[in-house]
């Protein structure tokens, strides 16, 4: 942050680009984005489906070609160096794009020789080490179990020792545990100072990120700290609950009340949670004023809260949305 | 619920399905317009190009007088329409490199004092030299002769009465002597084959990869186009390599067929015309979308292949727009060479044409292959 005066130069900067557009077809996909990631981040990419996370992903390692903007990827310019950068990156597909019919084993032998790893046998059996998959070197990559098979992809991505990694949607598919251990595998490797910029619309995984980008209609709409994200977005949340009654009876008088509280003006969302309301408005005096008259109602509990980083997204692309209308 | 929709709603489910093949097969422009080529491509093909008596043979004439009986001869063979005269020869030896050269099928030689004989009642000889190497091609051609030229000379009233014995045609079948369809047919199958395979295989290299997701991270990494193109297309040189031993072995065994030419210079044809299958594969590997698209592509061009290379009917009998097309198809050049080295002993300098034929059409098939491989996914 300190080192905007000469941003290119900065050896701390991996990710460092400027008006990125993409378009397909006339459909705008990615739209005039600009972001930076810093040297040993954990980069949170997020956003809805089609937003435009995987599109951004691709320029980076130059799968794609953008449109406009400029930038550059570990100091290495996107649009002139993409086979320079080709080399530094280990990029991890949405979809498991290794080869289903080769072998563990083979997958990562080949990846290693690609990358052209001297020893690539070695580099293989070390990786198999490492991803605690000794005893299944054999196996065809394609009968893995899903987790497995990230794990795999994983490994062959960091295989050639790479200085950034961009991980689309990884854990997509994977169950909660493996989905653990994942994330703790990338805290290890950022902390060898590896960056990782990592897309996902899981909410618990964005919280895990040193920083995050929220990304929707192919803009940029948020970026910084989850903290920051959160401050930023001003929302006012307060929960309202359902006492005393019976569930069904309870839940009757939330959707009810989430119905009314909807079309009021200064009510910006409302989420049920079981019997409970999340409701959020971008002006507090505003809110304040829908609820005052629900407020004398003695079946429901008011107590003010703090918005959730989901909250803040999805006031986020509400807001965007009406941008482009 | 579930239970009424698992029952009933067959038919509906049916429908539902065939909408939805209809719809996605007007989306798959290519494999709609294969489905309709095929078989217009089938009717055109047998219904025109294909013709099992063959017609204008390149001929060579080379004849020691002339006066009006060799007029009239190879007037009566001009009309004939079996015969085409290519050129008028001057010495057996300029005859001799036509023939093996694939240039010409038939040589005429009207010996010295032909009229003479014929008109002193001497039976002299007309030699005729045929290449038998296309038995279909020649033994018709061959069977015609002596009635032409008899009815021709009682026309011009050289000879008293048809059907007499005025003169002897002495007919060489050169190459195939027995007129073996063996002879010719494995050399054929040599070509045939290898273009199956190796195209086939190519072919689905690439969209296979496009298909399963792996291009994407292939492209990921630091890896050329021209390198992915190499490391996909030498594993089938060697399985083609394999492949032509297997069918010489089983030819030579099986059939006899003799290697009357040098087996360093078919080992080398056999190469190329292999190397040029696997880029003309490669290139429908980067044009299709899908793998069907890419094994539909192979047969567009493998049905071509069989039916205008002159490996199922004689070349020279096809009429001359299917024999420019043929002229373009990678097995027409590969059958001269491997007939001709196999049956003829052709050597270098006979074949140079078809060699060179070969290598521009594998270079221009390279081009577009790299030219086309996408190093994007733009």
């Amino acid at each position: 942050m300190s080192t905007a005066a000469a941003p290119v130069l900065d050896p701390d900067v991996v990710i460092e680009v400027e008006g990125l557009s993409k378009s397909f077809g006339g459909h705008r996909v990615v739209d005039n984005l600009t972001m930076r990631v810093r040297r040993g981040q954990i980069y949170g990419f997020l956003g809805p489906n089609g937003s435009g996370k995987t599109t951004t992903i691709r320029m980076l390692c130059g799968l794609l070609t953008p449109d406009a903007g400029r930038g550059t990827c570990l100091g290495m310019d996107i649009l002139t160096e993409s086979r320079t950068i080709r080399e530094h990156v280990g990029y991890m597909t949405q979809r498991f794009s290794l080869y289903q019919d080769l072998s563990v084993r083979e997958n990562l032998e080949f990846v290693a020789r690609l990358y052209g790893v001297p020893q690539p046998e070695a580099a293989a059996s070390a990786a198999l080490q490492r991803l605690g998959l000794e005893g299944r070197g054999k196996q065809l990559a394609g009968a893995l179990s899903g987790g497995w098979k990230q794990r795999l992809a994983l490994g062959a991505c960091i295989l050639p020792g790479p200085d950034l990694l961009l991980l689309d949607e990884p854990t997509a598919g994977v169950d909660p545990q493996a989905r653990r251990e994942f994330w703790e595998q990338i805290h290890d490797l950022a902390a060898e100072g590896l960056t990782v910029l990592v897309s996902t619309h899981y909410m618990d995984e964005a919280e895990r990120c040193h920083e995050i980008a929220y990304i929707a209609y192919g803009k940029l709409l948020a970026q910084g700290t989850v903290q920051s994200v959160i401050a930023a977005a001003g929302l006012t949340t307060v929960t309202v609950e359902v006492k005393g009654e019976a569930g069904q009876e309870a839940g009757r008088i939330a959707r009810d009340l989430a119905r009314d509280l909807s079309q009021r003006a200064g009510v910006d969302m409302v989420a049920p949670f079981g019997t409970a309301l999340h409701i959020s408005g971008r002006d507090g005096a505003a809110l304040e004023a829908a609820l005052a008259p629900f407020r004398s109602d003695e079946r429901l509990a008011f107590r003010a809260d703090a918005p959730t980083l989901e909250d803040v997204f999805i006031d986020l692309m509400r807001r965007s949305k009406d941008e482009l209308r | 619920m579930s239970a009424r929709a698992a029952r009933g709603g067959f038919l509906t489910r049916v429908g539902a399905m065939i909408v939805k093949e209809f719809i996605q097969l007007r989306r798959d422009r290519v494999t709609f317009a294969t489905m309709i080529m095929i078989p217009l491509l089938q009717l055109i093909l047998f219904g025109y190009a294909i013709n099992t008596t063959p017609r204008n043979l390149p001929t060579a004439v080379f004849t020691h007088e002339n006066n009006e009986v060799s007029r009239a001869i190879l007037a009566a063979l001009r009309n004939t329409a079996f015969f085409a005269f290519v050129r008028e020869v001057k010495s057996a030896e300029d005859a001799e490199h036509m023939i093996r050269s694939g240039e010409v099928l038939f040589f005429v030689e009207i010996p010295a004092g032909f009229e003479r004989s014929l008109r002193r009642g001497e039976t002299p000889q007309l030699l005729v030299a045929a290449d038998a190497t296309d038995p279909v091609g020649s033994a018709n051609a061959l069977a015609a002769l002596a009635g032409v030229v008899n009815s021709a000379l009682v026309r011009e009233r050289f000879v008293d009465a048809p059907g007499s014995a005025a003169f002897e045609i002495v007919q060489h079948r050169r190459y195939n002597p027995a007129g073996t369809s063996q002879l010719n047919i494995v050399p054929g199958l040599l070509g045939t084959i290898l273009t199956m395979t190796m195209l086939i295989f190519t072919a689905l290299s690439v969209t296979r990869e496009i298909e399963r997701g792996t291009m994407e991270s292939l492209l990921s990494m630091p890896i050329h186009p021209v390198e992915i193109m190499l490391g996909k297309i030498t594993p089938y040189v060697l399985v083609g390599i394999l492949q032509a031993l297997l069918i010489m072995g089983a030819g030579m065994i099986l059939f006899g067929v003799p290697l009357e030419g040098s087996a360093i210079l078919l080992a080398v044809a056999t190469l190329l015309f292999i190397v040029v299958n696997l880029s003309i594969g490669y290139t429908f590997s980067t044009l299709a979308q899908n793998q069907l698209q890419a094994v539909q592509m192979s047969f567009m061009f493998f049905l071509p292949s069989i039916l205008l290379s002159g490996f199922m009917f004689p070349f020279s009998g096809m009429p001359l727009w299917a024999q420019w097309i043929g002229e373009g198809l990678p097995l027409t050049h590969y059958l001269r060479m491997v007939r001709g080295i196999l049956l003829k002993g052709s050597g270098f300098s006979d074949l140079t044409t078809d060699a060179g034929a070969l290598v521009v059409l594998m270079l221009v098939a390279m081009a577009i292959a790299v030219a086309r491989f996408r190093q994007t996914l733009d």
